[in-house]
């Protein structure tokens, strides 16, 4: 697979990074040369392994159903850029 | 012209009643003050770990079960990747792929006589995001208090035809969420979510039209209308030779219409991959087991149960068995009342009627089942007459009294005692000659203004048998 300048916008677009075309054709560069190492991983045969989502085999790690006090609105919102009346202030974005 | 059939798909989204939050020990109290029940998990600080809620876990394995779903052994949790302010961590922890903790299974309906089984895709976990609010043109302001609620996500085949069958599904799913008590199914709160897929093809065809999303349905009647509008909508685009186009609409409840939601520039790419900080679940057949075996009688078991023991039509059934809290209030009363059928009637009739009309919920009724099975035995032993029931009923629901002692208070028992009904029969007869004469030529329907009239002058108290009765031995005689 080969990256394009235009499928780095739209990556960039939907993590909502404006990145400039200069920026795009530097990580066009670098992120073909990552998938080119992944192209050679992929000349080892793995149909004889199973798909691994996790390196620790542990599994049904559950915890019960109580509640406990977390931070206060004033802690929570200590390390927003903005906030206002308890509340995160972010700029507007709404999905019509 | 071409007849068009609706294909409709339901994606169903219930908040669990867990006391506290998916992967974190936060409360989950509806309506508490903004960022009140937050900590460094639910707003995806750094460094902070998710641990899952058990109790999540087996609310959403007991209702896959509950949807004759299959269990997968081994169910992971995955990350869906994108950007939005009401999501802190950047990824939102739910289940992809064919290991949901349940898959395959069916509700079925019963629409217009017809029993129709509609196939569940998948019941998986996820959890809430935080809610946005736009106060001002260039801000806008986050409460994470719903972020990381447990989310529960049921997704339906797209095996609906109409907007009356994807209401029913609703109901019944709803039905069966506040049965199991893991959902409280309120949609004006935002507690049951439902978005329907929907697209249009001519009757008989077998590959499907392009679909819509439809969102902002808050009610019953929201999903019906919203529904019957797109359906209609996209029948109109087709015939007026257009394409309908993959888009999401959204239900403008004031103007009751669809309308179309900015179409995204971009084909949206989650990027899902299982989370490396949540562990696999594995789930044994015995525990698998236990969860089947605590699950409550549920609502199509109980309909059929209804129509079994009670001799109830399968209409009534449907009804009663809406919520738990009215099917055991109707099994509560009809286990002090032999008549079930009577009782099914009154239930329905005036105290539902009563109930909607105050806004009221069943638990609040001032009328307990006690008190409308002495209802109804003061009717069929006679001591008050089917109309005068009626406004016994009306006192109890305001005052919650008990209808003995209305009936007793306010004198309304019903007259049965021959002598009294005669002389006042009689009276009436004297005061109207000409009717009488008429009767006696056979005009028949004159019967009913008698008795009427001897109704009106005993106030409704009047035995009506028995005036009928002494009408018929004086035409005798």
């Amino acid at each position: 697979m080969r990256i394009t300048s235009e499928y780095v916008g739209q990556i960039g677009r939907l993590s909502r990074l404006a990145l400039t075309d200069a920026e795009k054709e530097r990580l066009t560069t670098h992120l073909n040369a990552i998938l080119a190492h992944f192209e050679r991983l992929q000349e080892l045969d793995t149909t004889q392994v199973p798909p691994t989502a996790h390196s620790i085999p542990m599994e049904n790690v559950f915890r019960d159903d109580t509640p406990r006090p977390g931070l206060t609105p004033a802690e929570a919102t200590a390390a927003a850029p903005e906030s206002a009346e308890d509340m995160f202030v972010g700029p507007r974005i709404v999905e019509t | 012209m071409t007849e068009f059939e609706a294909v409709i798909g339901m994606e169903v989204h219930a908040e669990l009643l867990t006391a506290s939050k998916m992967f974190c020990g936060c409360p989950t109290t509806f309506g508490a003050a903004p960022n009140t029940q937050v900590c460094p998990v639910c707003l995806g600080l750094p460094g902070s770990l998710p641990v899952p809620n058990r109790r999540a876990v087996e609310f959403v394995a007991r209702t896959a079960l509950a949807l004759h779903c299959e269990i997968s052994p081994r169910s992971i949790f995955y990350r869906k990747n994108y950007y939005y302010p009401d999501l802190p961590k950047g990824y939102q922890v739910s289940q992809y792929g064919d290991d949901p903790i349940g898959r395959n299974g069916y509700i079925e309906i019963v629409v217009g006589g017809q029993t129709r089984r509609i196939g569940i895709r998948r019941c998986h976990l996820e959890e809430d995001t935080g809610k946005l609010f736009h106060v001002s043109p260039q801000t806008s302001e986050v409460d994470y208090n719903r972020s990381g609620v447990a989310l529960m996500e049921i997704v339906s085949e797209p095996d609906l035809r109409s907007a009356e069958e994807a209401r029913e599904y609703l109901v019944q799913l709803r039905a069966i969420l506040t049965y199991l008590g893991v959902c409280d199914g309120k949609m004006e709160q935002g507690s049951l979510r439902c978005e329907p897929n929907i697209s249009v093809r001519p009757k008989g065809s077998a590959a499907f039209g392009t679909k819509t999303e439809l969102k902002n349905l808050n009610s019953f009647r929201a999903v019906s209308r919203g529904i019957e509008y797109e359906i209609e909508r996209q029948v109109a685009v087709i015939r007026a030779g257009g394409q309908v186009t993959q888009e999401t609409w959204r239900w403008d409840e004031t103007r009751q219409v669809t309308a179309p939601m900015r179409s995204k520039e971009f084909e949206q790419e989650y990027r899902y991959f299982p989370d490396p900080d949540l562990v696999p679940m594995v789930f044994t057949p015995d525990w698998v087991q236990t969860q089947q075996e605590s699950l409550p009688e549920l609502p199509r078991q109980k309909q059929l149960r209804f129509q079994e023991q009670y001799g109830l039509p399968a209409y009534d059934a449907q009804i009663l068995t809406e919520t738990r809290a009215l099917a055991d209030y109707f099994e509560a009363a009809a286990a002090r009342h032999a008549d079930a059928k009577a009782v099914s009637n009154w239930v329905m009739g005036e105290l539902l009627g009563r109930l909607n009309a105050a806004s009221l919920d069943i638990s609040e009724s001032k009328v307990t089942p006690e008190g409308l099975a002495g209802l109804l035995d003061l009717v069929a032993n006679g001591t008050i007459s089917g109309k005068i029931a009626k406004d016994v009923f009306e006192e109890m629901f305001v005052s919650g009294k008990a209808p003995e002692a209305i009936v007793q208070e306010k004198g309304l028992t019903q007259i049965s005692d021959e002598g009294a009904l005669a002389t006042t029969l009689d009276a009436i007869i004297a005061a109207n000659p000409k009717e009488w004469e008429a009767l006696k030529g056979g005009k028949e329907q004159l019967t009913k203004f008698f008795v009427g009239q001897v109704m009106r002058a005993t106030k409704g108290r009047a035995n009506p048998q028995l005036v009928n009765d002494l009408l018929k031995q004086r035409l005798a005689s």
